[in-house]
């Protein structure tokens, strides 16, 4: 069986599984292709099994025993896989936080459920962390030419529950020689919240609207995510504001795209060509 | 009972450009105070574990130490009633008032006494209340609820509390301008009000068992005052008050004022032991504890036990996003934010009104992350929304949504294909434009903000015929 731990071992073989997440399955596969492409540059080979949803709209809803079921599904998946590798904070956190809150110690399929966690990063926290030993420590290229300032915007759930917070600004650094320009609040939420944005439309605009006011404070060009449901609802409001009220546009993009050099699709939301 | 519900105030917060601009100086305020006084000491999260202890030391062996607090606070001559529910605590407080012929109170905050609309029964009784912490009497004289539990009247801006004080004090021309010009205007009405009132009522932070003593931190001294100049004090309060010992008191107060307000400590912290021995010249003669339960029990031996633990600071409301949003009174409870999300429905079990609060949240999780007794909010809410649903809140239209989505993905496959025609569907409409103004069935969504199209197919798709490719 494998683990997530094989810090020494023949890694040019290690096998990552890519949860895709549905807003990037759906929206933004250019998201995925990068994840694809930063994880194999570093001598993985990659699997995409046939996959759906993490659950977390069950989950958060109250729906506790289907979540178990989908939880199990998932990790029965991703049995062959040393690693499994997430574009996302908020699904990498359901895969590895809350599904072992569902499967106490003493539930028969505890131990599966445990296995699986321990094989789950976030994409920022897999290209980042200290105890993996990845097959090629390969400088990879990511896009050096973005002009202007970027901000960030951290996620709820990377940054409060995986704890993510310098990875992201380190690989930026690093691949893209991009210092973050900091927005005031960075560490507030974005107003998406799943359900949230759609049962209380009105208090998420007013929270998103924040963030784009903090983000249009720094006079920021582009504002870069690690999940694609909060950028979705960024870059959203961002052009309606532009649109209606004159507000100047932002680019927002995901920074699997900034770090794999993968900028031909035009930013979320943005008019193609 | 609940009539109005949250969705409905909070549309009215959100346009309320007074509210909106007293709300934004929490951010500058309470957040960034805080921040300074937990990177002032060396291990702020030293001190959150060892609080956190000593609330769990509590609530384990709750049973225990009430009755040792009672005994101490028998022995030093005080009186302790129980009452089941706000109800009887508003009776029992009524009942002593009327054995002493009492009919002015000084009233410190308590949000107990909120429970119970102290207030309002009292005054049915003929008994008028003064509130003596400045922000209850601002939100008094603009006959409202509080809207945060350490700061009542945060709701308020300058210029609304100006025009209360002009239209409820008869002092002719004066400037009002200053926060010093409203705060000395409070004190001098007050100052008469102290000398004059039959009795007090105040609220407690903790009761200590070890000692029978009720902890009270003020920043104005009222409730010392309050305490010491009538004859009758009585304490309102409630069972999940207690703490063990002394040396466990000192440690929810090294978090406390940090948390709340950003100070070191509050300027008063005060022990009230009993009523005056016979060697002390000041103090009151009569000195009563009333304790509420109010599904306290319940919720110590229910799944939620750990939201007991709560020492009532409002860290998680000042840096929760919805509440400095839309503030308290959209709420409609005695307590807002997270910890009134969590609080009010388990209060008020079968009010569906109650039910909603859980839901406004995105569980960010930065309540819990500032609670300085780690009180993991957000999955107390999550477990309500579980309660909700068992409950039958949650409406059909949601409720099988969910329950459609949840079956479609535990079949891949059939969720591949489903998502796959959505997408193309969409692709269909969007032409050149990179986001769609409206679309059907999204229009929580599209009501704010634009809809970014799907770039083409599905990610799942592509890698499928690519696959397929490969393989030929």
């Amino acid at each position: 069986m494998a683990t997530g731990n094989k810090t020494q071992t023949s890694q040019t073989h290690a096998l990552v599984g890519l949860f895709v997440t549905c807003p990037v399955d759906l929206f933004r596969p250019s998201v995925a292709d990068s994840t694809i492409t930063l994880i194999t540059n570093l001598g993985y080979q990659i699997d995409v099994p046939v996959q759906s949803c993490c659950g977390q709209i069950g989950y958060n809803n109250g729906d506790t025993e289907q979540t178990k079921k989908v939880a199990l599904n998932t990790a029965r998946l991703f049995r062959p896989h040393d690693y499994v590798v997430v574009p996302s904070g908020s699904c990498a956190s359901m895969l590895k936080n809350h599904y072992l809150e569902l499967f106490a110690e003493d539930h028969p399929d505890h131990a599966e459920i445990k296995t699986f966690s321990q094989k789950v990063y976030e994409l920022t926290q897999f290209l980042e962390s200290s105890d993996i030993k990845h097959p090629h420590a390969v400088a990879q290229s990511g896009a050096t030419s973005i002009k202007g300032k970027v901000t960030y915007h951290d996620s709820c759930a990377g940054l409060r529950e995986l704890k993510i917070k310098n990875q992201p600004r380190a690989l930026l650094k690093q691949h893209c020689e991009l210092d973050i320009t900091e927005m005031p609040d960075t560490n507030v939420c974005c107003g998406f919240g799943g359900t949230f944005c759609v049962k209380f439309s009105d208090i998420s605009n007013k929270m998103v609207t924040d963030k784009l006011d903090n983000a249009r404070s720094v006079e920021a060009n582009m504002l870069v995510g690690g999940d694609l449901s909060c950028l979705l609802n960024i870059a959203g409001a961002m052009h309606r504001q532009a649109d209606n009220a004159g507000h100047p546009r932002i680019e927002v993009r995901h920074i699997a795209e900034l770090l794999a050099n993968n900028l031909t699709d035009a930013a979320i939301g943005d008019e193609n060509g | 009972m609940k009539t109005i519900d949250f969705v409905d105030l909070s549309h009215e917060a959100l346009k309320d450009q007074q509210l909106q601009s007293a709300l934004n100086h929490i951010s500058g305020g309470f957040v960034a105070n805080r921040t300074k006084a937990v990177d002032s000491v060396e291990n702020f999260e030293g001190l959150r574990t060892q609080a956190k202890a000593a609330r769990d030391r509590a609530m384990q062996d709750l049973d225990i130490y009430l009755l040792q607090f009672e005994r101490k606070v028998q022995e030093a001559g005080g009186h302790v009633h129980w009452a089941q529910t706000p109800e009887e605590l508003a009776q029992i407080v009524v009942d002593i008032a009327k054995q002493h012929k009492a009919k002015t109170v000084l009233k410190g905050k308590s949000m107990v006494a909120e429970e119970a609309h102290l207030n309002d029964v009292l005054s049915a009784n003929d008994i008028t209340p003064f509130e003596t912490d400045l922000g209850e009497y601002i939100i008094q004289l603009a006959k409202e609820p509080p809207s945060h539990i350490v700061v009542p009247a945060l709701h308020k801006t300058k210029q609304q509390i100006k025009a209360l004080f002009a239209d409820a004090h008869n002092l002719g021309e004066r400037d009002l301008d200053s926060v010093a010009g409203i705060v000395n205007e409070a004190r001098g009405v007050m100052r008469e009000r102290f000398l004059t009132a039959d009795m007090s009522i105040t609220g407690a932070n903790m009761l200590v068992a070890e000692t029978g003593s009720t902890v009270l931190v003020t920043n104005e001294g009222n409730g010392d005052l309050s305490s010491s100049l009538p004859n009758l004090h009585i304490v309102t309060s409630s069972i999940d008050k207690i703490i063990a010992t002394q040396d466990d008191a000192c440690k929810v107060l090294r978090v406390l004022a940090k948390s709340a307000t950003g100070q070191p400590i509050t300027a008063y912290t005060s022990f009230y032991n009993g009523p005056k021995r016979s060697t002390e010249k000041d103090g009151p003669e009569h000195f009563h504890i009333v304790l509420l339960d109010n599904k306290r029990s319940e919720i110590l031996a229910s799944e939620f036990k750990e939201m007991l633990n709560c020492i009532r600071c409002g860290a998680c409301m000042n840096h929760c996003p919805v509440y400095t949003s839309v503030g308290g009174h959209a709420y409609n409870s005695v307590y807002p934010g997270p910890m009134g999300s969590v609080l009010t429905p388990l209060m008020h079990g079968h009010d569906k009104q109650a039910f909603d609060l859980p839901n406004a949240s995105t569980f960010c999780g930065r309540c819990e992350e500032v609670c300085p007794v780690k009180i993991p909010l957000p999955s107390l809410l999550r477990k309500l929304r579980v309660k909700g649903l068992n409950k039958g809140y949650v409406p059909l239209i949601s409720k099988w949504f969910v329950a459609a989505y949840m079956q479609v993905i535990q079949y891949p496959r059939f969720y591949r294909f489903s998502t796959a025609l959505g997408v193309r569907l969409l692709c269909l409409f969007k032409g050149k434009k990179g986001r769609f103004k409206r679309l059907p069935l999204a229009s929580g969504w599209t009501q704010n903000r634009d809809m970014p199209a799907p770039q083409g197919e599905t990610f799942q798709q592509r890698w499928a015929k690519k696959q397929k490719e490969r393989s030929q």
